[in-house]
């Protein structure tokens, strides 16, 4: 595929290249700098792995300090940066360009700090999203936030992209549960932003920091909140004849007063091949599928799923198969969390991630399926149905190029499809470069040059993960 | 002194792009309720929002309000009550403590990001808002976000513009996500727990798994002679009566708690809310924003220095409200040196316009952030035209 343009390299900072790794070589020490091509080629590209760059120099520091004298240094070269964290961005947020310095944060994994007390921690930003929960759970917290790849990605790129999850319908995304950070500027500046206080003074600029892609400087640790968990979860599997049913149930609950902290969709194809791989007892003889979790003790969640099961019912479901064990209840997850994965065993695929106004969901459904069938390729379905986040699932081979650039025209076609029923590009996975160049279709000229403007204002020479986010034409310097 | 009332957007922008060659200053309104936050600014023209109104998106299925920014906030609430739905964060109100009069509008709760005490659960206002449009310093309609809740589309302005109080543009539209309306709520009080007692409470409660949504504590003589502590429960009637019984368990070394429900606990909850024990006095008031388990040493630290002072504590502690006589730096130097050592900060809500004008109403920011602030401002509005120095010289 080549369908994404990257910028042309300049020739000037290749040129250079054995001096500016000379100057690297003075900010840090031997075993953070990466030079060799071999050991550099790991971090050319990330989950979007149709595109790939190699990068000029890898450096991974180990300290904010050390970030901080990197990213001055580069400010002052004029040499383009890419902030990594896990590599795992479905978006092509973290996939390099010739003339970059990556700088990784994974040596940076320490946690730092839990205050059970005030229900904060605070992480560095190479601490994978999972090992918080890890550390926090035997006293029974969690972070809320749950990416698919959560075992993998960082919080510094959970940050980056604003990642979201299976329960954030509850319990809210990333930018809902940071409560500070540190941002090492362009410019070497460290700055704290936030704090483990409820509320920043001024103008909000965690907010901001939040999903701004590594464009703004680099986040290098993180404070966040840690929940109590509930004292129990049930995931609960309801099958339904038909999309549509399951749709409208998914209305109905909502409009009857009750937020499940997670309701996940599959379509047919999704629940084949995740139920092939994970073997959770998904029921086959359906259409659709919700997995709706519910919180409480035993008898608040019996309650709360027996007023579910009513509306499911009123809903035309098929199949109710509630998890027995802990063993049940892990299988039904993994089988959903792993629905890329399992895919990727059967076909290649690219991931989409628009999200619509619930309400759409019938109408989106079938044109998804029409559009793919257009270009003769086959789509599987899951998704976040309580927040209208979808994922669907566009099958091709990768060894063909023709069919390569129909499965990539066919997500672009649902993403403005996305945009013209009511919604946006991306819910969850970030712009990054895979929907840089469809930002007009959700954004006028004026909208994206205030952004642009504002993004100017921490990196006026577009220095800072520069391909991404923005289309490559008519950036906007101040 | 020139009034706008503005009934389209398209108005709006030609009436910024008429007033940019002159960098006449805008004041900018909605109900005219809470002109008194901020520092006091020095303009001759006002932009009111009051000539465009209405709600034009209502979905509870999708559980989203969108609405004009000059909306009454009452007609919102109305409006989703009767879907039985609410707004998640609670916003207060602040009639009573700035003793001012009109409507507060919808758009003025998203620019003020203004929330209550269902903050430390629900998130704040600037949690809940999706989708704004306003227009900015140049005279152009620019808009961010939108309708759905899950979206990472480019740089989040919503939350720039959230809490920004009109220094960065004029709201035109503003989109929130809504939330069920609980079937039941029920109050906890424990009486006559000291400061450090009821943080310790409410930090219990609050790490337990049977989610209070709002806990406060108010120290003897500010609601009853005695300090009361509460826990606010929300959810469906059995699990009030399950929860609230778990948490009496819990806390039970704190002694057994009345349980407390019905328009006296909602009378209690807007008090608290609209910081209302301050109302007509003539106290300058602060809004201190700490980590739970720090506000009452820094409270104590403030107390000795300044022993007039009266307080009380919302969201876990984590929001002191602190009221003291208006004189002077109305405290400002003490209150600061209190709170900083803890990474605390403190926001002058209310204080006479002289106090204001001399006192930064706003912490001050370290000077990277400072130099962002006014980058930011100037990327929005290069002419300086609404409400110049309303948070911050240059902001």
């Amino acid at each position: 595929m080549s369908a994404i343009a990257f910028p042309i390299p300049d020739q000037g900072i290749l040129a250079r290249r054995d001096e500016i790794v000379a100057g690297l070589a003075r900010l840090v020490p031997p075993e953070a700098l990466i030079t060799s091509a071999d050991e550099r080629r790991p971090y050319e590209t990330d989950a979007l792995t149709a595109y790939r760059r190699l990068p000029m120099a890898v450096v991974l520091p180990s300290t904010t300090q050390e970030v901080a004298a990197v990213l001055k240094f580069c400010g002052e070269q004029g040499v383009p940066v890419v902030p990594r964290g896990a590599g795992t961005s479905l978006a092509g947020g973290a996939i390099p360009q010739e003339d970059a310095v990556v700088i990784g944060v994974s040596k940076m994994n320490r946690i730092l700090e839990i205050d059970y007390a005030n229900r904060v921690a605070r992480v560095q930003a190479g601490v994978t999203n999972l090992a918080v929960t890890g550390e926090v759970m035997a006293e029974g917290f969690f972070y809320a936030p749950d990416p698919s790849s959560q075992l993998a990605c960082s919080i510094g790129g959970n940050i980056g992209m604003n990642s979201g999850g299976a329960h954030c319908l509850k319990y809210g995304v990333t930018t809902n549960n940071v409560l500070g950070v540190t941002l090492v500027m362009l410019d070497g500046s460290i700055v704290e932003i936030g704090g483990a206080h409820l509320d920043a003074p001024g103008l909000d600029i965690l907010g901001l920091i939040v999903g701004s892609e590594g464009q703004l400087g680099i986040v290098t640790e993180a404070t966040v909140r840690i929940l109590r968990a509930a004292e129990g979860a049930r995931p609960v599997l309801f099958g339904f004849p038909t999309s549509e049913q399951a749709g409208e149930a998914v209305a109905a609950i909502i409009g009857a007063g009750i937020i499940p902290v997670a309701m996940e969709f599959m379509d047919k194809p999704a629940i084949e091949i995740c139920e092939a791989f994970a073997h959770a007892g998904y029921p086959m003889d359906v259409e659709a599928l919700l997995i709706i979790e519910v919180e409480g003790s035993d008898t608040e969640m019996d309650a709360q799923l027996a007023r579910i099961v009513t509306i499911a019912r009123e809903h035309g479901v098929k199949t109710v198969k509630e998890s027995k064990s802990a063993m049940e209840a892990a299988a039904i997850w993994k089988g959903r969390k792993s629905a890329f994965g399992a895919t990727g065993r059967i076909a290649d695929y690219i991931c989409m991630d628009g999200t619509i106004p619930t309400g759409q969901l019938p109408y989106v459904l079938r044109r998804m399926d029409e559009i793919v069938k257009g270009y003769g390729l086959r789509v599987a379905n899951v998704f976040h149905a309580g927040d209208g986040n979808l994922h669907p699932l566009i099958l091709y081979n990768c060894n063909d190029p023709v069919e390569a650039q129909k499965a990539e025209d066919a997500g672009m076609d649902i993403l403005k499809l996305c945009v013209e029923v009511g919604g946006c590009l991306t819910g969850e996975h970030g712009v990054g470069i895979e929907k840089r160049d469809l930002m007009t279709f959700q954004f006028n000229p004026e909208d994206l040059a205030q952004q642009m403007r504002v993004r100017a204002v921490f990196d006026q020479s577009w220095l800072l993960n520069p391909a991404k986010v923005f289309p490559l034409e008519g950036r906007v310097a101040a | 002194m020139t009034l706008h009332v503005p009934t389209t957007e398209a108005q709006a922008c030609a009436i910024v792009r008429s007033v940019i060659d002159s960098a006449t200053p805008l004041s900018i309104i909605g109900g005219n309720t809470r002109s008194g936050l901020g520092r006091p600014t020095q303009t001759h023209s006002t932009l009111s929002s009051a000539g465009l109104t209405g709600i034009t998106l209502y979905e509870p299925a999708e559980m989203v309000i969108g609405a004009r920014a000059g909306t009454p906030l009452a007609e919102v609430q109305k409006t989703l009550a009767d879907r039985g739905q609410m707004l998640p964060f609670e916003p207060m109100d602040h009639r009573a403590l700035l003793g001012s009069e009109g409507e507060p509008t919808i758009g003025a709760v998203a620019a003020g990001n203004i929330s209550g005490p269902r903050r430390i659960n629900a998130g704040a206002a600037r949690d809940s808002l999706i989708g704004v449009r306003l227009v900015n310093g140049r005279g152009e309609a620019i808009k961010s976000g939108g309708r759905v809740m899950k979206n990472v589309t480019g740089l989040d302005l919503v939350k720039l513009v959230a809490g920004s109080y009109g220094t960065l543009g004029f709201l035109t539209e503003v989109t929130f996500r809504v939330l069920p309306m609980p079937e039941r709520i029920v109050t906890l009080v424990w009486r006559g727990l000291s400061d450090g007692a009821g943080v310790a409470l409410r930090a219990k409660g609050l790490g337990s798994p049977f989610e209070p949504m709002a806990a406060a504590h108010l120290p003897a003589r500010i609601e009853a002679e005695e300090s009361l502590t509460l826990l606010r429960l929300e959810n469906f009637s059995d699990s009030i009566d399950y929860r609230t019984g778990e948490l009496a368990l819990l806390l039970g070394d704190y002694g057994e708690p009345e349980r407390l429900e019905g328009e006296a606990a909602a009378a209690l909850w807007r008090k608290i809310r609209d910081a209302a024990v301050f109302a007509r006095t003539s106290e300058a008031v602060w809004r201190l924003s700490l980590k739970p388990y720090d506000a009452p040493q820094a409270v104590a630290a403030i107390k000795q220095a300044l022993p007039a002072m009266r307080c009380f504590y919302d969201w876990g502690g984590g929001l002191v409200w602190l009221g003291l006589p208006a004189k002077a730096d109305a405290g400002a130097a003490v209150i600061r040196a209190a709170v900083q050592p803890f990474g605390g900060h403190a926001t002058l809500v209310r204080a006479p316009a002289a106090i204001r004008a001399t006192v930064p109403v706003f912490e001050p920011l370290a000077e990277p952030l400072m130099r962002v602030s006014a980058g930011i401002k100037t990327s929005f509005d290069p002419a300086g035209i609404f409400e110049p120095g309303r948070m911050y010289a240059g902001v």
